[in-house]
């Protein structure tokens, strides 16, 4: 029987011919990563192993992004915790605050992951790398310490669900729509243990960028990975970021699959998860008037510079309601950088939105933007779940860079396509 | 191995968020994280647990994020074992690597309510509900499992088998 791509890549990581869905191997890893909240507890149990050093100074990542630039003295301890561990072990890796990025977005950016890689990393979001081909999957710390200790991993083999994607997008229409509504369609539990491969003649029409965002959110559904085949818009990427030579694997002709669900990309409208919870999923004919409060454009499923020139599009000459504070974190320094010259911030800085140095803080209620009692808020992330931004009475509902955008300008949550496009 | 104790019960999808919330995780001391635990769900958690005790939910417990401060801040507060209909992946393989038991029993979680007395026997997969007078079979732990679980997590293990 054949075996599905991340079955492939996964057996050539174990060394062996192939695999079955169910399998317990031990594999080799291509990159390990941890960040302020996940790597203090990882070194705290890679001290207890007795180990000296760890398996390879250049395949681990350390990213300060959660509650950095430090939010209060704990953070700022634990932060210190995860610097001083990387000073010790020499990692080529750290990034300091004015490098760092947010952890998703950064680490493709620098090159660091491939096509064909085998990442794990201590942040459940590290799943976004199966944009370019690669298999990564979130761990908790102790695995993290694991993999720095020895380079290695054990992993049960998945089964795979298959999206086969035909079509194109229409206007105003990306990845965040596509994957919250695969979510509404499959639920937050539905895609659980296995992994999410998508194929299709309309993979060539999404950007890298909507890549990453799909593949960002295959853990709201519960996966273990979402993967995309490797093509000329990913060996472009890699290129152009100076990744390592790729190793492309493709699903056998026979692979099975649990379950295929064909999508048409021209069908997909914009789509908003409602609180409290990705799977609950509304489409514009279903939405009535929702005020909100706040607005925040970034993180490491939306704040890629596409995803900012989307909401730069939709803000260009309008004023948004005064009643809205609307964050824009660019993902990276060299998002920001872009941004900047791209005239990005002129647009959001006239609109009244402030623009935020890059962090993960109001993603997860951490810090630069948390909500009040019953504060309503639309956000570019990736959780909508009780107490996820702030007071556990307040509301976040999901959406895409264009929906964010539009609600900023009326102060409900709002169609892109009724702005009119100055 | 075995625990027992009073049943607090919660139902689908409780995510890593609620059980504990990100503005806690400015720290990693367990005891500081235990006293914080379940506190957007069920905000007595904290006050009323006692050691032993059990939490039963029902499918996707553990959704989320990848904390592994969730499946701590539930043993450094006292609970003894997890029950549920299924778990998120990620809680799954963190729970055990850090040594709390955890089962999966779907007919244990449609007769199971808050404030039963349950007993789980590990070596049998064997949940009594002594409340009710009723019991249930979950799949045992294999004996590495249970050797893990007992010395306290897989980084306590792995020294102990001097594997390292």
């Amino acid at each position: 029987m054949g075996m599905t791509m991340s079955q492939k890549l996964l057996a050539s990581k174990a060394g062996l011919d192939s695999v079955r869905a169910g399998q317990l191997i031990m594999a080799d890893l291509d990159l390990v990563l941890g960040n302020d909240i996940t790597a203090p507890v990882a070194i705290n149990e890679f001290d207890k192993f007795g180990k000296k050093e760890v398996f390879d100074k250049d395949k681990i990542a350390l990213v300060p992004d959660h509650f950095a630039p430090n939010k209060d003295i704990k953070a700022a301890e634990q932060c210190n915790c995860m610097r001083q561990f990387a000073r010790k072990n020499e990692i080529t890796n750290y990034f300091e605050v004015g490098q760092m990025g947010v952890e998703h977005a950064l680490l493709p950016e620098k090159g660091l992951v491939t096509a064909g890689d085998l990442v794990i990393g201590a942040d459940s979001h590290t799943c976004t790398y199966g944009a370019l081909g690669a298999f990564s999957t979130g761990v908790g710390s102790t695995d993290m310490a694991c993999g720095m200790a020895t380079g290695q991993a054990w992993f049960k083999v998945p089964s795979a669900i298959k999206f086969n994607l035909t079509g194109k997008f229409n206007k105003n229409i990306g990845g965040k729509d596509l994957i919250l509504h695969i979510i509404g369609m499959i639920g937050v539990d539905g895609a659980l243990y296995q992994s999410m491969e998508f194929s299709g003649p309309g993979v060539k029409n999404l950007t890298i960028d909507d890549r990453f965002t799909v593949a960002n959110m295959a853990i709201e559904a519960g996966g273990k990975n979402g993967i995309f085949p490797v093509d000329d818009i990913t060996l472009k990427y890699l290129i152009d970021h100076g990744a390592k030579v790729p190793t492309i694997f493709e699903a056998d002709e026979d692979a099975e699959y649990v379950e295929t669900f064909d999508i048409d990309l021209s069908t997909i409208k914009s789509t908003v998860a409602y609180p409290h919870l990705p799977e609950n999923t509304k489409t514009f004919d279903e939405i009535e008037e929702v005020k909100i409060d706040q607005v925040v454009i970034g993180s490491c499923t939306n704040g890629r510079l596409s995803d900012l020139e989307k909401a730069a599009r939709i803000l260009k000459g309008h004023k948004i309601n005064p009643n809205i504070r609307c964050l824009v974190l660019p993902a990276t320094q060299q998002i920001w950088k872009d941004a900047m010259h791209a005239g990005y911030f002129d647009i959001f800085i006239d609109s009244g939105c402030v623009v935020s140095t890059p962090t993960c803080g109001p993603c997860l209620g951490g810090h630069m933007g948390i909500l009040a009692e019953g504060e309503r808020a639309v956000s570019t992330t990736n959780r909508n779940f009780v107490g996820r931004m702030g007071h556990v009475k307040s509301e976040v509902y999901l959406a895409g860079p264009e929906v964010a955008a539009a609600s900023a300008i009326t102060g409900y949550i709002t169609d892109p396509n009724t702005i009119e496009e100055k | 191995m075995e625990s027992k104790g009073k049943v607090f019960r919660y139902g689908d999808n409780v995510d890593t968020d609620v059980i504990i919330p990100a503005r806690y995780l400015n720290t990693s001391v367990h005891s500081e994280l235990a006293k914080h635990c379940m506190e957007d769900i069920d905000a007595d958690f904290a006050t009323n647990v006692q050691d032993g005790d059990i939490i039963v939910g029902d499918k996707n417990f553990g959704c989320g994020s990848s904390r592994e401060h969730a499946p701590i801040a539930i043993k450094a507060s006292g609970v003894s074992c997890v029950i549920a209909r299924s778990f998120a992946r990620i809680f799954y393989r963190n729970s055990l690597n850090i040594g709390l038991p955890i089962l999966e029993c779907p007919e244990a979680c449609d007769n199971i309510e808050s404030g039963d007395e349950v007993e789980v026997n590990f070596d049998s997969g064997l949940i009594k509900n002594i409340t009710k007078g009723t019991e249930f079979q979950a799949e045992p732990f294999p004996p590495f499992m249970q050797e893990l679980i007992k010395a306290g997590g897989l980084a306590a293990y792995i020294k102990n088998r001097g594997e390292n």
